[in-house]
């Protein structure tokens, strides 16, 4: 009990403490602090510009969870369940995400370059005018696509497992009783994929939303504002900026967001499942 | 409700590389009627798994072809053969509610919702289940989950036969029994043809009709119970039906009668011609009896089973078992046995030496 409580206490609690420290104190430095109660939070949940990344973020964010699942669900759905091209297909697909997030960044960086990139050369050369640099949706799809292409992946992963414990009996069952190949997915294979896709979906929804590096190597949040998602606008406040007490403020209310989407998104999975 | 006629189906599965395949099923030459109750009875591997697989079409016989009231089905995919299948682990569609589980097969076939909702609660009355119409299926215990696989094929009034792949694996022993009653009871109720694979002796010949008794991918015999216990046609029968099994001990024929050891055995009618192979003779427990001259054994245990009591006893090298009636006996000194002429059997490589009783 002991070690596992120092060990909490080390990575979780204590800094932690030190934010909410920050949040409810203005510093300028040598230890010294003045109590400011809640002015910081009033002030981030007022400001126009929290809104404007919470608004992008939350677009962001719905936007690849309705590509990656259906897409991830679909992709697992076509793998071969035995036979060589098994493992190799694993072996593709587990590729992206063995790859450092900010490695993925430059290489889409790279990638979509107008004048030189591969993809951006292309575009450009077969008549689509494309400049993630300087085009806010040019940058907002090469972010989209890049995540999708990164993390469809762990979706299609999670997916296959789940699809893999379903017996042969259950599809031999289900032709017996001749169901259509949409009724074999609605009450076969999408009830056994539930747990994992439930599972899938909340890392997905928590990774997502705390997006930093792959846009901030890309983009760095523009052009402009347009791709400055949460967690870019948190480092630009308390780096940038060095407004602490603020920063503090909207790290606790994002970390408050995301436990809060992810507890009533679980209950509700879970409380279907004992009905 | 259909006819099933094997007609010389063979199958053997992929071999390994540069290997020659070996046969899991052998020349299946074999009628079984319509609305009977069938068990197929073996050990594991015996081939009886792909057999039940080629009715229901996930296989397709390597040779030969399967006929449903005389139309071929050898190619025919599983939807298309209006069969059911009942599996060993519980099938159920986990969302839905039981109703809707019986309701499935019924609403893929675009029935009527108010002929489904008549036909289900039929068949849920027949198998105890209407209280549990509402309940999702998911809840039910292992049993009431196998009721609903049954219930599954059961709604349906146009299936050929109903196939049971070891149903009651996972069923807990006190209700094994009362899901085996209800089985037979259905079969006479419904009618359909009803085929059970299984390994378990007593199932098998609780629940079927007609036995038949596979082993290393042939059908040796089929034979009601009574049958199959009093006239084993092959040796793998007679061991493998009974508890303990018949005893098999190698014999040699002279004058028409075989002879153990040293000892002539009396048969109930002479072996004529010369019989060339593996000759042993069969005799099952329950017909050895002691008596005053006959042949020597030695009493090696005696088990007492409750009702009766199994010995085991060796002359020379062979263990014969027997089996007595509680309230007999043992002889303290000299025990000497016979076998009942009308049970002793003559097996020439494992087949029943007969057709030349017969003659």
């Amino acid at each position: 009990m002991v070690p596992v409580l120092v060990l909490v206490a080390f990575n979780a609690f204590i800094p932690l403490m030190t934010v909410v420290n920050y949040a409810f104190q203005e510093t300028f430095g040598d230890n010294v602090f003045f109590w400011e109660g809640t002015t910081w939070f009033e002030q981030v949940l007022r400001s126009p510009r929290f809104h404007a990344s919470l608004i992008r973020q939350l677009v962001f964010t719905g936007m690849i969870l309705a590509i990656e699942v259906p897409l991830g669900i679909g992709v697992a759905l076509t793998m071969p369940r035995k036979g060589p091209w098994v493992s190799v297909c694993l072996v593709l697909m587990a590729l992206p995400l063995l790859i450092p997030w900010n490695v993925v960044g430059a290489m889409w960086n790279i990638f979509a370059l107008p004048e030189i990139g591969l993809l951006g050369y292309t575009l450009n050369s077969i008549g689509i005018d494309y400049n993630f640099t300087n085009q806010p949706i040019s940058a907002w799809l090469t972010t989209v696509v890049m995540d999708v292409w990164h993390w469809t992946s762990l979706i299609v992963l999670l997916c296959y497992a789940g699809l893999s414990s379903i017996s042969d009996d259950y599809y031999q069952a289900a032709h017996i009783d001749g169901a259509s190949r949409w009724a074999i997915f609605r009450y076969i294979q999408l009830p056994k994929m539930k747990r994992v896709l439930t599972i899938a979906i909340l890392l997905r929804f928590m990774d997502s939303f705390m997006i930093y590096t792959e846009p901030f190597v890309l983009t760095g949040g523009g052009p402009g504002n347009t791709t400055t998602f949460l967690s870019i606008d948190l480092v630009k406040i308390a780096l940038g900026q060095f407004d602490l007490g603020p920063a503090a403020a909207m790290s606790l209310i994002y970390f408050l967001m995301v436990l809060l989407i992810c507890w009533a998104f679980y209950t509700i999975m879970m409380r279907n499942e004992e009905q | 409700m259909a006819r099933i006629r094997f007609r010389d189906v063979r199958h053997a599965y992929p071999p390994p590389k540069g290997q020659e395949p070996v046969y899991a099923l052998n020349e299946i030459n074999q009628v079984w009627e319509d609305g009977g109750a069938y068990a197929l009875l073996g050990p594991s591997g015996c081939g009886k798994t792909t057999l039940l697989n080629i009715i229901s079409g996930l296989l397709t016989p390597s040779e030969g072809e399967i006929l449903f009231d005389g139309k071929e089905v050898t190619d025919l995919p599983t939807s298309a053969r209006q069969i059911a299948q009942v599996f060993q682990f519980p099938v159920v569609y986990d969302t839905m509610s039981v109703f809707d589980n019986l309701a499935f097969p019924l609403r893929n076939r675009g029935m009527d919702e108010k002929l489904v909702q008549q036909r289900v609660e039929q068949i849920a009355e027949m198998l105890d289940l209407t209280d549990n119409l509402k309940k999702r299926a998911s809840g039910l215990t292992a049993d009431g989950k196998q009721k609903i696989s049954l219930g599954r094929g059961l709604v349906r009034s146009d299936v050929n036969a109903i196939l049971f792949d070891e149903p009651l694996t996972v069923i807990d022993p006190h209700l094994k029994w009362q899901l085996r009653s209800k089985l037979k009871e259905l079969h006479q109720q419904v009618g359909v043809t009803m085929i059970y694979v299984t390994h378990d002796q007593v199932e098998a010949l609780t629940f079927a009709e007609k036995v038949v008794v596979m082993y290393e991918g042939i059908v040796v015999q089929v034979g009601t119970p009574v049958e199959l216990f009093n006239h084993p046609r092959h040796t793998f029968v007679g061991y493998f039906i009974g508890s303990p099994g018949m005893n098999v001990l190698p014999c040699s024929i002279d004058g028409g009668q075989p002879v153990f050891g040293k000892n002539l055995l009396n048969i109930e009618s002479r072996i004529k011609g010369q019989l060339q192979g593996k000759l042993e003779v069969g005799i099952r427990p329950e017909f050895v009896e002691f008596s005053d001259d006959g042949i020597p054994v030695k009493i090696e245990k005696v088990e007492d089973l409750g009702r009766y009591q199994v010995l085991t006893l060796t002359h020379e090298s062979e263990i014969i078992k027997m089996v007595m009636a509680e309230d007999q006996t043992v002889p303290s000194e000299n025990p000497r046995i016979q076998f009942d002429p009308h049970h002793t059997k003559v097996y020439c490589d494992d087949w029943v030496v007969e057709e030349a009783v017969n003659e």
